[in-house]
């Protein structure tokens, strides 16, 4: 008995928590794709009907608008985000007095939710009384930065929050991957002369690339699922220039009882975070086999 | 009976009435969204006049996203077989509710209290479901107002206008005179309301009830449509440049400061007036909107289907109270809306309320007195956010209004 429990203990122990995430993550990942198949409304249904919701979802223009800001949402923030973060790592690399303090205060942003972000971002790009009101009442009577309102602009206001919100987090990931860099190999390019910026960009960069696809990663499920930050920032506005597919399928589940649009907005987000994640576990698994 | 788990709360509450239920004992489990101030003292009333009666009465307040909220937590309810005794639905909505089978039959009271005749007809249909009645009426808002600054429209010359072309006229010359002519805020919302004042206004009440009731694909064609559109696109030039995501009652603050001329909105704004201690007719004049007709915005509860003789009790004696005149004058007095029922003393509501009440007998008479689309009363929620989509895109862009309107007939089919 007692050697049973011994070779069973942690299959017992891992069994509970298998259960939970079999059911409540696979088994409603199932059911939402078994509803995203059926003509539900205020309550689901499950009587299956063909693919008239994607059909629907397809031929919905604020579906699309969705699916194009998250492509430029997702673009402009994982790039600039990484850019920065690795621009703000280099420098505090250069062994500068009070790294600790600096890096701290660029980590700081993390620490807020997304909510405070964005009505922080609200404030500060409301024409009336943000950054284009203080600029104005400097005299510059012509100034303006109205992004917020503007429809084609406005999802970019999200970009910049976003971006500053994340791209001390990511500095912070860059930093540690420099540090990790063989002081030996570092040391020998210096005295055979080479410049810092090659040092940087031939020994120190290429050696990092993991650290590159973890924070690709983290940022990339970050922008898909970004829904507080747009809630709060511009609340999908002006119209529904700025929503996202995770707006989208809020609105349609819980403002419009049409629970099947959501479900099949929902399944098409997932097919989108697969298409990043997947490559990147193949990857993975495939360098531990090796 | 699993409400019994519900909370810790509830339950004591529910195991005291249920002991009592054998004589008759009445109780109700009622959810609703009226959370703010004012609303919640409205809601006050109904509860002190449900215990009054002998009856226990559990609150289940739901706040948030105008309703949103309660209907998730309604909807959770009513899956795991858990359903309040009572809750706040309006519009179609009911017929929803109906249709998934889960509301009770309330006819009894209804008939035995006459409502068939004490309502407008085409409120009471909204509260019938299949020839049953199913839904009590709690109020009446009239979406329908323009609300105005007196003093700026008499410093200026304006009178209140009572066509379109009168309201751009008067725009033009508060333009001028650097007023912001229409407080607006740039929420989906809020420009589905100014957009149904003006299909309501350019075309009339039939051609809104062939559009925007009935979905007729060729009134979503016409050219009244286009107009509509053009009116809007004109009515853009009209806000100010920051309008962006503004919030109604900042949009009133604005009239009453004297940043703005008009507002057009129901008539909660009229709390607003009334509770910064702004007089009717005096700092601030109501109006219909341009052109004939009457949107309404009424307030009901629907009871649900559920078991306990006790819980059948306090469902008909909610439904008694909600529609009896001391409820509809305390409670209407309140939240800023007018009785839904036909018969009660007006006298000490204000002079907004009785233009609303007496406007909406005449247009009762006249078969005018419309459900309001932008306020879930004529269409279910798809199809009313499937235009709402539309006017916000147009309202925010350069759209041209022939594409809006073709934008509009897909989009109204596609959410079908």
């Amino acid at each position: 008995m007692t050697r049973w429990l011994q070779d069973n203990m942690p299959k017992i122990v891992l069994a509970p928590s298998f259960i939970a995430v079999m059911v409540f993550v696979y088994g409603f990942i199932a059911w939402t794709a078994w509803v995203s198949l059926t003509r539900s409304r205020l309550m689901p249904r499950y009587e299956f009907d063909s693919f008239i919701q994607y059909e629907r979802l397809a031929d919905s223009p604020r579906f699309e608008t969705a699916m194009v800001n998250l492509a430029i949402f997702g673009t402009l923030f994982i790039v600039i985000a990484m850019v920065l973060g690795l621009l703000l790592a280099i420098l505090l690399d250069q062994k500068i007095r009070t790294e600790g303090a600096i890096r701290t205060i660029y980590l700081y942003p993390m620490a807020l939710s997304m909510i405070v972000t964005g009505t922080a971002w609200k404030w500060i790009l409301n024409p009336e009384l943000g950054i284009e009101a203080t600029v104005k009442g400097w005299g510059f009577a012509n100034f303006e930065f109205n992004w917020l309102v503007e429809p084609d602009m406005a999802i970019y206001t999200v970009v910049l929050a976003a971006v500053w919100q994340s791209s001390g987090f990511v500095m912070a990931l860059f930093l540690a991957g420099l540090r990790s860099v063989d002081e030996e190999i570092i040391k020998a390019a210096q005295v055979d002369g080479i410049p810092t910026w090659r040092v940087y960009s031939a020994i120190i960069i290429p050696s990092m690339a993991p650290i590159f696809l973890s924070a690709f990663i983290v940022l990339a499920h970050l922008a898909i699922k970004a829904f507080d930050l747009v809630i709060a920032l511009t609340g999908g506005g002006p119209g529904y220039a700025t929503d996202l597919p995770a707006t989208y399928m809020y609105a349609m589940a819980f403002s419009r009882g049409d629970i099947g649009q959501a479900a099949s907005s929902a399944m098409v987000m997932m097919l989108v975070v697969f298409t990043i994640v997947v490559p990147y576990l193949y990857s993975e698994l495939r360098t531990k086999d090796d | 009976m699993k409400s019994y788990v519900l909370s810790t709360a509830s339950a004591i509450a529910v195991c005291a009435a249920g002991a009592a239920s054998a004589d008759g004992h009445a109780e109700a489990e009622v959810l609703h969204y009226w959370t703010s101030g004012g609303e919640a003292k409205s809601v006050a009333v109904l509860q002190e006049e449900f215990a009054a009666k002998g009856g226990t009465w559990t609150d289940m307040p739901v706040a948030g996203g105008g309703g949103d909220a309660a209907g998730t937590a309604l909807r959770a309810r009513v899956l795991s077989g858990n359903a309040p005794t009572a809750a706040q639905i309006k519009g179609p909505a009911i017929q929803e509710w109906f249709e998934e089978g889960v509301l009770a039959d309330i006819s009894s009271v209804a008939e035995a209290n006459n409502w068939a005749n004490l309502l407008p007809a085409s409120i009471a249909a909204h509260m019938q479901c299949d020839g049953t009645w199913c839904a009590a009426p709690v109020n009446v808002h009239r979406v329908d107002w323009i609300w105005a600054n007196t003093e700026i429209l008499a410093a200026n010359g304006i009178e209140m206008p009572t066509t379109w072309d009168e309201f751009n006229a008067a725009a033009v010359t508060l333009q001028a005179a650097g007023i912001i002519p229409l407080a607006h805020g740039g929420q989906a919302w809020q420009d589905a309301t100014v957009f149904e004042t003006v299909v309501l206004g350019l075309g009339g009440a039939e051609f809104y009830q062939a559009a925007l009731v009935d979905l007729d694909p060729e009134a979503l064609k016409s050219d009244t449509m286009i107009a509509a559109f053009d009116q809007m696109r004109t009515m853009r030039g009209y806000v100010d440049p920051n309008f962006s995501g503004r919030d109604w009652n900042l949009a009133t603050a604005m009239v009453m400061n004297g940043e703005a001329a008009f507002q057009i909105m129901g008539d909660w704004a009229k709390g607003e007036f009334l509770a910064a201690g702004k007089v009717p007719g005096v700092d601030f004049t109501c109006a219909s909107t341009p052109g004939d007709g009457y949107l309404y915005n009424v307030d009901s509860f629907a009871m649900f289907a559920i078991e306990g003789d006790s819980k059948a009790a306090g469902q008909k004696l909610l439904a008694e109270l909600i529609m009896g005149p001391t409820f509809q004058e305390v409670f209407n007095m309140n939240k800023g809306s007018i009785p839904a029922r036909t018969d009660v003393d007006l006298s000490g509501f204000d002079e907004c309320a009785q233009l609303s009440a007496a406007d909406m007998a005449s247009t009762n008479d006249a078969g005018t007195l419309m459900p309001s689309y932008a306020h879930g009363m004529a269409l279910f929620g798809a199809q009313a956010g499937a235009i709402t989509d539309v006017v916000t895109a147009h309202f925010n862009s350069d759209m041209s209004s022939e594409e809006a309107v073709q934008m509009l007939s897909e989009a109204v089919a596609n959410s079908q």
